[in-house]
């Protein structure tokens, strides 16, 4: 079966992502904003401005640090592009979106149900996941402009708030919709089947760890 | 003796070709997997890396956005002389690091693990890692850069001997469908495992039979090279694949190390490399001669030596 492919505005209506299914392939057009755990802090914890209209601008956050150098003349080179895990962020995450607005995540790996669920919908907010990972190099390809590098000094280039501006940047794949649903824990839910039997024969380790699970459907990021 | 400036100058080369261009042993590997995977979502994604690796290429731009953490594996004949010394050596390798992350660009993943300090140019404390082997003959340098990615798909584990094989194969299992859901681990991949040592040496097997040894590889043990092809098969029957997504393709290849152990003791480690299976290797030559090739040869007979004294004529004679 061939994947739904999108295009998607970095500032969507509640249509747009109304409208998305879980496993649709995603391009993006407009201005995204990479933000992680450097931004989260600064931004939330020591309240720094933030220095965009957000949403205005972008209602996109993405969890990324490109392969980028800033020249010596401030201009800036951008190569390749990808996501960092996301999960790590949900400790700011609620706060995050209620402040800016953000109605797409994108990142690697994306969040739990429960996540979803407890603020991406109410904020009516959908993750969106690279492919791979990662295709670096295609989303590199969709990088018309760097229009502005924010705190880079302050957290370095790899933590700083790249603006980008897009051109059918892609591929994502929608991972969550607006009923809260999981496109990874549907995926994991099936393989779950299988692991009883893949196991049989093995043996638990003479030695336990504390904090340790043998249940094999647990999510583990939560 | 061996020239500094074309050490540096080929290291420069070697940071740029392990960032842009995929391997070939994993490339072959990944089409063979993509050939055979009939999951919509994970055939997807592999025909999408497929199409990665060749806009990497065409654009000369780095294949993944998170270039891993450089470091690099130095390996030299009995005989080699390198101008300058290894100080010049270490010297030379930090400032094509650096240089290279500025140029490509790389993305500059170094920080201070506490005040999270980003240079911006992936040389630290301890960054790069450079690690060396030696070979009885010859004058000739090996530099081999790996470009690992750092967070996801590696664990180590203090089994016993009753923990057996069984023991084995579930801590294997553990590593895989732990790091491979949501596709942390950057599956399918090249999974290095190191069995015995201590428990660092056994991280540094795991790591290295990762990330130096290539697809189709096996171990000179016949045994271990059994236990290398069904643990790939164990893999790949997860019913994982690229992503966490439903598929049949977690494990491009299973590479085994070993070294001598705690007699009470069986450490292991697992390691996955990732789809962009960083690594580039130049030799060069006192005359200044460089030959680039993408296999590390890392393990060689030397390297498993298990005698006292190593008397290849010997060996040569059985």
């Amino acid at each position: 079966m061939k994947l739904r492919q999108i295009e998607l505005s970095t500032t969507p209506s509640a249509e747009d992502i109304a409208s998305l299914r879980l496993g649709d392939v995603v391009y993006l057009n407009g201005l995204v904003y990479t933000a992680r755990e450097g931004v989260y802090m600064r931004a939330l914890e020591q309240r720094a401005n933030i220095p965009l209209e957000l949403p205005a601008e972008s209602a996109a956050n993405f969890h990324c640090s490109p392969a980028a150098t800033i020249r010596k003349d401030g201009s800036f080179d951008l190569g390749a592009v990808t996501a960092t895990a996301s999960f790590r962020f949900a400790k700011w995450l609620p706060e995050w979106m209620a402040k800016t607005g953000a109605k797409l995540i994108i990142g690697k790996g994306g969040m739990s149900s429960k996540d979803y669920k407890s603020y991406f919908v109410p904020n009516g907010a959908v993750y969106l996941s690279t492919v791979g990972y990662g295709t670096g190099a295609l989303l590199g390809r969709g990088v018309e402009n760097v229009e502005a590098v924010h705190w880079h000094e302050e957290l370095g280039i790899a933590q700083a708030m790249w603006v980008i501006r897009c051109s059918r940047m892609g591929p994502f794949l929608v991972a969550s919709d607006l009923n809260g649903e999981c496109l990874f824990e549907r995926e994991n839910a099936k393989i779950a089947g299988n692991l009883e039997r893949l196991y049989a024969g093995t043996k638990p380790a003479t030695l336990k760890r504390f904090g340790e699970t043998d249940d094999r459907t647990d999510e583990v990021i939560g | 003796m061996i020239s500094i400036d074309l050490i540096e100058a080929t290291a420069k080369e070697l940071m740029a070709k392990a960032a842009i261009e995929i391997p070939d042993d994993y490339l072959d590997g990944l089409k063979q997997a993509a050939s055979t995977e009939d999951g919509d979502l994970s055939s997807y994604v592999l025909q999408a890396m497929l199409e990665n690796y060749e806009a990497a290429k065409q654009d000369r731009r780095a294949m993944c956005g998170d270039t891993g953490t450089p470091r690099w594996y130095v390996k030299m004949g009995n005989g080699t002389m390198i101008e300058g010394g290894p100080i010049a050596l270490e010297a030379a390798l930090r400032r094509a690091t650096a240089q290279s992350t500025y140029e490509l660009p790389l993305r500059p993943n170094r920080v201070h693990p506490l005040w999270r300090t980003d240079h911006n140019n992936n040389i630290g404390i301890g960054a790069p890692e450079i690690e060396y082997g030696y070979e009885p003959g010859g004058e000739w340098i090996d530099l081999i850069t790996v470009h690992k990615g750092g967070l996801f798909g590696t664990d180590y584990r203090m089994l016993f001997p009753s923990d057996g094989i069984e023991g084995i194969k579930r801590f294997y299992l553990d590593c895989l469908v732990a790091f491979g859901k949501r596709g942390l681990a950057c599956q399918p991949a090249i999974i290095g495992i190191g069995i015995g040592g201590c428990k660092d040496t056994c991280m540094v097997l795991g790591k290295r039979a990762a990330c130096l040894r290539i697809v189709g590889s096996r171990n000179s043990d016949p045994k271990i090279a059994s236990l290398e092809d069904e643990l790939k098969e164990l893999g790949n029957s997860i019913g994982m694949g690229a992503m966490g997504f439903v598929g049949k393709n977690m494990v491009i290849d299973a590479n085994i190390e070993v070294g001598y152990c705690h007699t009470g003791g069986m450490q292991m480690s697992v390691h996955a490399f990732c789809l962009s299976s960083r690594r580039a290797v130049a030799r060069v030559f006192p005359d200044g001669r460089v030959e680039y090739r993408t296999d590390p040869e890392w393990f060689t007979d030397y390297q498993r030596r298990e005698t006292v004294e190593w008397e290849p004529m010997l060996e040569a004679a059985e």
